[in-house]
């Protein structure tokens, strides 16, 4: 291993350094001489007519560059969704239209109606006061299920219903799962929530619009995900502009959780608007405007049966899921609760048969999408949940009941009944490790110390398993979407051997400037300090399709190995050349080539000083220069996979659940940086365990977001939570990429939430209340104490 | 946030009278003020800063018990407070976070009177006097109400008076996001009798639970409380809990604060 860290080493995450010491450089602190302000103009009410917009006082007042309406955009496309889901009758989802601002209705509290573009924000926010809107306010459409009966109100005129698709899978298996449960020896069911969120990445959205008049060159600063998709969605889609026009950068970005994967309207708005004005226009998100504007996660309505046999043996399963769409479809939304959800409804199970049904369903709320997890926290949750569920019901432990139906380890690769096939995995051995970590043998003594204070212990487990490393992209072509999925990198070694990396991967807290830099130290054998990592910047790096779905390390590095196999195959040329050896047998070791079975050697510097002065160079035969570029567009998901345990505490006087102990025993597959994994599941639990125990993102009977701020959606705090426990010991790498690995950025998030309701209805069963079977998530003081005070 | 003028008085007859502009307002720790203000909900044309005078701030023990400066922050009040009166001291120790602490003021506060903040369940519990530029109030007659208070236009509170109580405890259930209290319980046992003052749970904003006084007051023990209950009735119903919840709520913290003051 090169001696400041190549793969398996802990190192320090070199982006710190500018992060912990104020000097990372975000969109916001993106200032460009001249830049206008925009303040948008949002709808109070979640449903209704605009009958007027009235700028002329706005437009006089002091510093007003300009008020932008939906009359400014005619002639300009809308938002457009990023992937079309088939319905379970072969026809097409209903895909409304997405105007940037609001043309005749508003559909949720936050749509924006009209931007002020003035001299300074504070002038914008005047102005703003001065826009007078007319609205006739409409029944807000809210509840998913009334939202289907028909006489419901519209979101949207122009579609014949608020489905936006009925989905089935595998609708072929649906007859075969009827008849299942109807030879069932038993049949579990359980009907939950799962809870809204609202991602709240610690940096709010920000976006700064540039326009050259000479050039008719076009950039974007903006806090994203994935610049590419961006300039590619809001290029073609949107504006117009060709990518040879048009340069969008994502700088250092404060988290995004999904919420950042998206083409939104205020990106689209300040590129325009800069084009418009002559001058850069910069929107900087308030936390407030975010509540409202951001994406949001889960919402999902589901009621799950299982079907045992007289063994306990599941032999089929069937759900049906309500999934909130809100207003608009946002980039990703549709499919969500279907490919990213029904395609893991098998668990770790042998589960043969499986009916998912999906009811995809507008509302006047905010746009619902990916968030950390996207649709498998869903899946994992209700399986694991309904797992424990029937446990309880047939008296056998909730550990065994899982493990008798494990997939088993000399069953890989595994063909699921729901399309995907599981490369590796060995379940029996997390569960085995989580049991060994949490102590599991010593609860009982645990729980009468417990009993003892008055309060009551639990424990509960689940085992999740995640599609990661999306993904194959004639795969998801096929599944519907209108994108790619693979993904880029160029590696360019300098003349002394220094290597610069542009990746199509975006780092928003995930440490690529520093696992990747060991990646390709480790393949080379020089010091990791030598290679730097760039990313962010249409301009400079190759199109790419940025970070979601734990797919960077496995796509995005999968890339990078395989472009520095180019390299390394042409250094050895040069190499062979230099030594006059022949090529064959020229090794790399310790960054050092050496001719086998002689003492004759060239450094690395030796070898890229030559590729760019080439005086004693091939140049008939090789060009100068070593730069390569690589694709890389996977032929599998990775299945990451875990067992999580959760000891908690409930007290039966308030409801009020304290989390005691949490572990997780996950199974990455290889692992690059052991501190940036565990840094990453930690950051995972604290998201789980906040949707599990504090967050919930509420409406109210006319669509105002209660929780619309800090003081009413309870982000998970430290205190909140105890110190994890975390092993990543377990390995069944990955068999279909170059670096084996699996990706951890979400497993945290998904395999938490049941684990630790799971533990909290085990603690009421304990203390003699089995009436009390479920409560839907958030687990409040106030909800758990009404569960025993029903 | 509007432009607005910014004047930092010395003295208290500095202040009283920079406020008597039109528009004028005090401004404490700014916890409460300043977040209104940059949501504009507030648009105050001058803003009188309390902090810079010397006697509005302090903890120390005077005539009938303990004298808190209006203008000391809380997190003064946690570490000064501690060794005459603990509850009060903790209670102080408890509010927000160490920032909040650090800024926020105990007359800022009971200026606000929040229904869920802290102080005011201290300040009922144990009879203490609210002094102004103008007058004295009896904490019995301060609250009148969600936001709402015995003070004047332009009248500024200079310091709280504290009795300090036999044994008293503060026990506070944080709302889950806001960490105000979803219900708090300050229990203050005198020679004379026994004070319960409960904050976060009222539509009323605080207010004293008589039957527990009295019971308290015959034997002040945690089995006093078996058989009385607070009706849900009045009780503040939102997201974070019923009206019903925050009745039981305080009952069990009133409980605990016997125990804990014991
Ligand atoms: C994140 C956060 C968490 C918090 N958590 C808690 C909590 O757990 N418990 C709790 O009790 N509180 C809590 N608070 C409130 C905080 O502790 C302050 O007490 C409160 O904000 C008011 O005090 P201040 O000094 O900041 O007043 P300011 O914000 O400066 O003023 C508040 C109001 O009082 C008026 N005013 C100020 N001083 C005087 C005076 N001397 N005379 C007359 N009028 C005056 C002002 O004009 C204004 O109207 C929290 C606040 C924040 C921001």
């Amino acid at each position: 291993m090169p001696k400041d860290g190549g793969i398996g080493a802990s190192t320090k995450r070199r982006e710190d350094v500018r992060f912990l010491t104020g000097k990372g450089r975000y969109t916001d602190d993106i200032n460009i001489r001249g830049q206008a302000y925009a303040w948008f103009v949002r709808s109070d009410v979640a449903h209704g007519r605009i009958d007027r917009i009235d700028t002329s006082a706005a437009e006089a007042m002091p510093g007003v560059v300009k008020v932008f309406t939906a009359a400014d955009f005619a002639g300009v496309g809308g938002i457009p969704c990023g992937w079309q889901v088939t319905d379970r009758f072969g026809k097409p989802m209903q895909e409304p239209k997405h105007p940037v601002l609001a043309d005749g209705k508003v559909r949720h509290v936050g749509d924006p109606i009209a931007v002020v573009v003035a001299d300074t924000l504070e002038e914008a926010r005047d102005a703003a006061e001065a826009v007078v809107i007319d609205i006739t306010e409409l029944p807000p459409v809210l509840d998913m299920k009334a939202a289907l009966s028909a006489d419901s109100p519209k979101v949207h005129e122009e579609l014949s219903s608020n489905l936006c698709y009925d989905w089935g899978f595998v609708e072929e298996n649906k007859g075969a799962v009827e008849e299942a449960f109807k030879a069932a020896a038993h049949v579990t069911t359980l009907e939950l929530v799962n809870n809204r969120l609202v991602a709240n990445p610690m940096e709010p959205r920000v976006a700064v619009g540039d326009y050259e008049s000479h050039s008719g060159n076009h950039t974007l600063y903006t806090t994203s995900q994935n610049p590419h998709v961006i300039r590619l969605l809001m290029g073609a889609f949107v504006l117009g502009i060709p990518e040879h026009k048009l340069r969008v950068v994502a700088p250092d970005v404060g988290g995004g959780f999904g919420s950042k994967i998206y083409h939104y309207a205020e990106e689209a708005f300040v590129t325009f608007a800069a084009k418009q004005v002559g001058r850069p226009v910069k929107w900087t998100s308030t936390r407030s405007e975010a509540f409202i504007s951001d994406a949001q996660g889960r919402d999902h309505v589901t009621k799950i049966e299982l079907a045992l046999d007289a063994q306990n043996n599941f032999t089929a399963v069937r759900t049906e899921t309500y999934a909130n769409m809100g207003a608009y479809l946002s980039t990703f939304a549709p499919s969500i609760p279907t490919w990213l959800h029904g395609t893991l409804m098998a668990g770790n199970y042998r589960t043969p048969l499986i009916y998912v049904n999906v009811k995809a369903v507008f509302t006047n709320t905010v746009p619902v999408d990916a968030y950390r997890g996207a649709g498998r926290p869903e899946a994992t949750f209700q399986l694991e949940r309904v797992i424990d569920k029937a446990a309880r019901e047939l008296g056998v432990d909730p550990v065994e009941l899982r493990r008798q139906n494990f997939i088993k380890p000399d069953q890989f690769p595994y063909q699921t009944p729901v399309a995907v096939v599981y490369d590796t995995g060995n379940y029996h051995a997390t569960m085995d490790k989580l049991l060994q970590i949490s102590d599991r043998a010593g609860f009982e003594a645990r729980a009468a110390e417990s009993r003892a204070r008055g309060k009551w212990r639990g424990f509960g487990v689940a085992h999740y398993i995640e599609a990661c490393g999306i993904a194959p992209s004639n795969l998801v072509g096929q599944l519907g979407a209108r994108a790619g999925l693979y993904e880029s990198a160029t590696v360019r070694v300098n003349a002394t051997g220094s290597i610069s990396v542009f990746t199509g991967s975006h780092s928003h807290g995930q440490g690529h400037e520093t696992s990747f830099a060991q990646v390709v130290a480790e393949l080379i054998g020089i010091d990791a300090g030598q290679v730097e990592i760039v990313h962010g910047d249409t301009s400079n790096t190759p199109m790419g399709m940025g970070t979601y779905g734990s797919r960077s390390l496995a796509v995005g590095g999968s890339a990078i190995v395989k472009a520095t196999n180019k390299i390394i195959n042409k250094a050895k040329k040069i190499a062979a050349h230099l030594m006059e050896a022949s090529e064959a047998d020229i090794e790399l070791k310790d960054g050092k080539f050496t001719v086998a079975g002689t003492d004759k050697s060239v450094d690395w510097a030796g070898v890229t000083l030559a590729a760019y002065v080439p005086h004693n160079y091939p140049l008939e035969s090789m060009e100068p220069g070593l730069e390569e570029t690589a694709f890389y567009d996977p032929s599998n998901f990775t299945y990451p996979s875990g067992g999580y345990g959760c000891e908690v505490e409930v007290d039966p006087e308030t409801g009020k659940v304290t989390i005691l102990a949490f572990s997780a025993a996950d199974d990455f597959g290889n692992i690059v940086n052991p501190m940036i994994v565990e840094g990453q599941v930690q950051g995972g639990l604290a998201q789980g365990i906040g949707q599990a125990l504090l967050e919930n993102c509420v409406y109210d009977e006319n669509g105002q977001l209660l929780s619309g701020s800090f003081m009413d959606y309870a982000m998970p705090r430290a205190d909140d939570l105890p110190s994890f426990n975390v092993d990543h010991s377990c390995c069944t790498p990955c068999t279909h990429n170059p670096l084996g690995v699996k990706g951890c950025g979400e497993a945290g998030a998904i395999g938490s939430p049941p684990a630790v309701v799971n533990a909290v209805i085990d603690a009421i069963h304990r203390a003699g209340r089995t009436d009390v079977t479920h409560i839907d998530m958030p687990l409040t003081p106030s909800r758990v104490w009404q569960a025993l005070n029903a | 946030m509007r432009d607005f003028e910014f004047v930092k008085p010395a003295t208290v007859a500095d202040a009283v009278k920079a406020l008597a502009a039109d528009g004028a307002q005090p401004l404490s720790g700014g916890q409460t003020l300043i977040p209104t203000m940059k949501q504009r909900l507030n648009t105050p044309e001058r803003l009188v800063s309390l902090t810079g005078i010397a006697e509005m701030k302090g903890v120390c023990k005077g005539e009938g018990g303990l004298h808190v400066g209006a203008a000391t922050p809380h997190a003064v009040v946690a570490r000064d407070a501690a060794a005459y009166y603990p509850a009060l001291a903790a209670l102080a120790g408890g509010i927000g976070d160490p920032a909040v602490r650090s800024r926020g003021t105990i007359g800022g506060s009971l200026a606000n009177n929040d229904p869920s903040a802290c102080y005011p369940s201290a300040a009922l519990a144990s009879g203490a006097t609210i002094v102004t530029n103008t007058r004295k109030i009896a904490a019995d007659d301060y609250f009148q109400g969600l936001f709402s208070t015995a003070l004047e236009e332009g009248e500024i509170i200079t310091e709280v008076r504290f009795p300090i109580p036999e044994k008293a405890a503060y026990v506070k259930f944080n709302q889950p996001a806001s960490r105000f209290a979803l219900a708090g319980v300050f229990v203050a046992k005198f020679s004379g009798g026994v004070r319960v003052a409960i904050t976060g749970a009222s539509n009323d904003g605080v207010f004293r639970w008589a039957e527990a006084e009295s019971a308290l007051g015959a034997n002040f023990a945690p089995s006093s409380l078996e058989g009385l209950n607070l009706s849900g009735d009045d009780m503040i119903s939102d997201l974070h809990g019923t009206g019903a919840y925050r009745a039981h709520l305080a009952k069990v913290l009133t409980k605990r604060a016997v125990i804990a003051a014991s």
